[in-house]
């Protein structure tokens, strides 16, 4: 029963919050607006100070304004899915015989869809900018790749909030701390010039492998072991969010 | 297939240390129109919960449609339907959209033959294509009705079904549980007003501190109290009484106009 469905209920879910974003466009512009105006006043205002040891800053930012972008985009998904919990829509569709799992992984598949359309649209403004990238093919696939395994674990840590938030504001106030960690890493300077603890947490967290990866991957530099930390990195999330979010549904919609 | 639609028996659920049912039993006829009677806190939505597979008892059973609940929750869910106490339509997409998501979920085939119907039934194809956040309470409880018809559910579970509604739509909604009731299909609904029972019922259980006090029709439950004594008392019409009479007329007026 769950099995023979899943894929066909999936579906119907996908296209139940996809139609929520269309019909919400504002929040796909609200997503991409931030991280642009960020791109902008790093390249226009401080990027002339800022000594990145690479010609064309927009290259260089680039990396970091994505995983912003990702960050305040996984949001929505918190909110949409409070929404969900707090209506009654998933005790609805749990009284019914359905693919139960097929609910949270029609959030999730959204999320990966409305971030790539945000992503797609900052990096169109990036190429005005003046962002070039050499890389072939094979280099962009890796990238989207990354891009979406962090989508992905970002995600299921935004299914845990959205699932357990008391409040509509709890819902999506976790997502501040994840909006500063590319601040606190190489994405807008390189972290040499940093003071030892902070040079030590930025060096150590995710997002620094993450887009130290990209950067490679983009301008067809060596990209050596980076690529591997930043999968491990979001894997490993992605494997104890999900864990998180599946309790945390079965006991808010559930109530086991 | 017997005549019972729904059994329970020593239904016990904790909260944390609070015994929410000591040890519920009821048995509900197939076709009646069953009312779970009880004050904010009793139990009811609890009660409801369980025997719409979205909770565990902590001992006791229950079956739906002749199916156990804890063992082929699957089962139970194919033949029943749930409206919740909050109307859970979603307020995004339109009124034919919930419709046709509820279809397709339900894997049914011909999603618009049975969409446009039950538009139709429940006097919503005028705003058929609006989106139901644009609708009013009313409203939104008839769509929230109608998905859960979709795909003809032999028993439906309604958790306080006119609360926060205005008595117009209440009167709406007692109207369509009746239609259900005489269509075949088992209504097993809860609700805090003595008179929506009473309205509605065949038969009545009296849910209190989680455990069935009553459970019986109105006539016995009213045999229950000492022999009606007959009074005469001037009879004032209720305040819902007025506010009928008076927006109804104001109705007519406008359409005479």
């Amino acid at each position: 029963m769950e099995a023979r469905y899943f894929l066909s209920d999936m579906s119907v879910m996908l296209g139940r919050s996809m139609r929520h974003i269309f019909r919400s466009m504002d929040t796909i512009i609200k997503v991409a607006l931030m991280p642009i105006l960020f791109m902008l006043l790093f390249v226009y205002v401080f990027g002339g100070a800022i000594q990145s040891g690479t010609g064309n800053y927009v290259n260089y930012l680039l990396p970091g304004i994505l995983l912003i972008a990702i960050a305040s985009g996984i949001a929505y998904t918190a909110y949409r899915l409070f929404l969900d919990v707090q209506k009654g829509i998933f005790e609805r569709f749990h009284s019914m015989p359905i693919a139960h799992s097929a609910v949270l992984w029609g959030h999730v598949l959204t999320s990966l869809v409305s971030n790539a359309i945000s992503l797609v649209v900052i990096v169109l403004v990036a190429l005005l900018m003046g962002f070039r990238s050499p890389a072939g093919i094979l280099s962009w696939l890796a990238v989207i790749g990354i891009l979406a395994l962090f989508t992905l674990a970002l995600t299921w840590i935004a299914a845990i909030a959205g699932l357990s938030a008391k409040t509509i504001d709890g819902a999506s106030a976790f997502s501040f701390p994840l909006l500063f960690l590319p601040f606190i890493s190489s994405a807008f300077v390189p972290t040499g010039t940093m003071p030892p603890a902070v040079r030590v947490f930025a060096e150590n967290q995710p997002v620094t492998s993450i887009v130290d990866a990209i950067r490679a991957l983009l301008s067809s530099q060596p990209v050596g072991h980076d690529i591997w930390i930043a999968i491990a990195w979001c894997v490993g999330i992605i494997a104890v969010a999900y864990v998180f979010a599946m309790r945390a549904y079965k006991r808010r919609v559930l109530s086991r | 297939m017997t005549d019972t639609a729904i059994t329970t028996r020593n239904l016990r659920k904790s909260f944390r240390r609070t015994e929410v049912l000591k040890g519920v039993s009821f048995d509900v006829r197939r076709g009646e129109i069953f009312a779970l009677l009880g004050s904010n806190g009793a139990g009811k939505t609890t009660t409801i919960k369980i025997l719409a597979t979205l909770m565990r008892p902590d001992s006791g059973t229950s079956s739906v449609s002749g199916f156990d609940v804890a063992k082929s929750p699957d089962k139970v869910r194919q033949s029943i339907s749930l409206t919740g106490q909050f109307t859970a339509v979603d307020e995004m997409l339109t009124g034919r959209e919930n419709l046709h998501m509820i279809a397709r979920l339900r894997h049914l085939d011909n999603h618009g033959g049975i969409a446009e119907g039950l538009l139709e039934r429940f006097g919503l194809t005028h705003a058929a294509d609006r989106s139901a956040g644009t609708y009013s309470g009313g409203m939104k409880r008839r769509l929230d009705l109608a998905m859960s018809l979709v795909g003809k559910p032999s028993v439906i579970f309604l958790d306080e079904p006119t609360t926060g509604l205005d008595p117009e739509a209440r009167l709406q909604v007692w109207e369509m549980v009746k239609d259900l009731a005489k269509g075949g299909t088992t209504v097993f609904l809860t609700t805090q007003h003595l008179e929506e029972a009473e309205a509605l019922a065949d038969r009545i259980a009296i849910l209190h501190e989680g455990r069935i006090v009553a459970d019986a029709t109105l006539t016995e439950l009213k045999k229950l109290f000492p022999p009606a004594k007959v009074e005469y008392v001037e009879k004032q019409p209720t305040l819902e009484e007025i506010f009928l009479h008076m927006t109804r007329k104001e109705a007519s007026r406008k359409e005479m106009q």
